[in-house]
C-alpha cells in the first residue's frame, strides 16, 4: 500500500475564529485531531497529545474537533455538545478535559457536575443542552471531518494532511518535528 | 431482493468481508450516522457480506445499525463474485464500495485495502457527481 495513495487533507482549514486552539497562530506546526469524548482510543490519545504539546512548546498550535459516533457510543453527540456549551461560556479546554478524563461518566447528570465544578452558569447550561443548541455546530465539525477522510476517532491532521501512521507519543512527536524543521 | 427495486435512485453497495471484525463495525457505524446525507440524495445504503441472515440481525442490533444487510450467503459469494471483490482464498470479500446510478449503471467503485476502514468522502463526492441531490 503506498502511502500517497491514502493521503488526505482537511477541507475547512483551521479556523482562529471559529475552531478550539490551543497554542500561538504564529506556531509552524499544528495539529488537527477529529475526536469522540466516548471512544476509548481518543480517551487513550488524550494524554499523548498533552505529553506532544509539552515537548513542542509553542512551536505547536492544537486544534480539537467534535466527531461523535453515536451509533457506538450513545454518550458521544451530548458530551461534544457540553463542550460546546461550556465553550459558549469561555470554558472549552477546561470541560475538554474533565470529559477525556472521566470517560466513563457521560450521563447527563455528570455533566451537570462538570459544569458546576468549572463555575458556568449552569442553568444556562442546562438550557443549551436541553435544546440541542450547540448540534448544528458538532454536525458541521463532523460532516468536515468526513469529507476530508475522517475514517474513525482519533484522526490526527499534522499541518493540514491527514497522519496515517500510529499516534504513539514518539511516533506523533517525530511527525510535528517534521514539518518544524 | 434485486438492486431493480431501486431503479429511479442511486445505490450505495458497501462490501465488507465479515460481521463483526473490529474495522466493519467502525465503517458501518460511520455510515449509520450519515444515513440523512445519504438520504439528501435519495440513496438507499445497503451492507453487503457473506455472512448468514442470522448472524446480519445480531449485528445489526448489537450495533445498532438501522439500513438493509445483505446476505450474500448461498450460493456464497455469488453477488461478490459478480461484481469481481470475491477473496476466494479467505472466502470473504473486498472492502468494495460501489456507487450504482438510478439507471443501475455503476458510477463509481473503489477497492480499499482490507484492514483499512474506507471513510464516506468517495461516496459523498459521487453522490454529489450523480447530480442527484433533491431539494430538501
Amino acid at each position: 500500500m503506498s502511502r500517497t495513495e491514502w493521503e488526505s487533507s482537511l477541507t475547512v482549514p483551521v479556523s482562529e475564529q471559529r475552531d478550539h486552539v490551543q497554542g500561538s497562530a504564529d506556531a509552524p506546526a499544528t495539529l488537527v485531531e477529529y475526536g469522540d469524548y466516548e471512544c476509548p482510543y481518543c480517551g487513550a490519545s488524550y494524554p499523548i497529545v498533552k505529553e506532544v504539546q509539552a515537548a513542542m512548546g509553542d512551536r505547536l498550535r492544537f486544534v480539537f474537533r467534535n466527531f461523535p459516533i453515536s451509533t457506538s457510543h450513545p454518550h458521544a453527540e451530548q458530551a461534544a455538545e457540553a463542550a460546546e456549551a461550556a465553550a459558549a461560556q469561555g470554558r472549552f479546554w477546561e470541560m475538554h478535559d474533565l470529559l477525556y478524563e472521566h470517560q466513563s461518566r457521560l450521563e447527563d447528570q455528570d455533566l451537570r457536575g462538570y459544569a458546576e465544578g468549572l463555575g458556568l452558569d449552569v442553568e444556562r447550561f442546562d438550557r443549551e443542552l436541553a435544546d440541542h443548541v450547540h448540534a448544528a455546530r458538532v454536525r458541521d465539525d463532523f460532516m468536515s471531518g468526513v469529507r476530508s477522510g475522517v475514517n474513525g476517532t482519533p484522526t490526527f491532521y499534522v499541518n493540514g494532511v491527514r497522519h496515517d501512521d500510529s499516534y504513539d507519543r514518539d511516533t506523533l512527536l517525530a511527525a510535528l518535528q517534521r514539518v518544524d524543521a | 431482493m434485486s438492486l431493480g427495486e431501486f431503479r429511479g435512485r442511486p445505490v450505495i453497495l458497501a462490501f465488507y468481508p465479515e460481521d463483526w471484525s473490529p474495522v466493519c463495525s467502525d465503517q458501518l457505524a460511520l455510515y449509520q450516522e450519515l444515513l440523512p446525507e445519504f438520504s439528501r440524495f435519495n440513496a438507499e445504503l445497503l451492507g453487503i457480506s457473506v455472512d448468514g441472515i442470522w448472524s446480519h440481525l445480531a449485528f445489526a442490533k448489537d450495533r445498532n445499525l438501522h439500513f438493509p444487510l445483505l446476505a450474500d450467503f448461498e450460493p456464497k459469494g455469488a453477488v461478490a463474485r459478480t461484481y469481481g471483490v470475491y477473496r476466494a482464498g479467505d472466502g470473504t470479500t473486498e472492502r468494495a464500495l460501489f456507487v450504482i446510478d438510478a439507471d443501475g449503471v455503476i458510477a463509481w467503485s473503489y477497492v480499499s485495502p482490507v484492514g483499512i476502514n474506507p471513510g464516506a468522502d468517495g461516496i459523498l463526492s459521487a453522490l454529489e457527481r450523480l447530480g442527484s441531490a433533491k431539494a430538501g
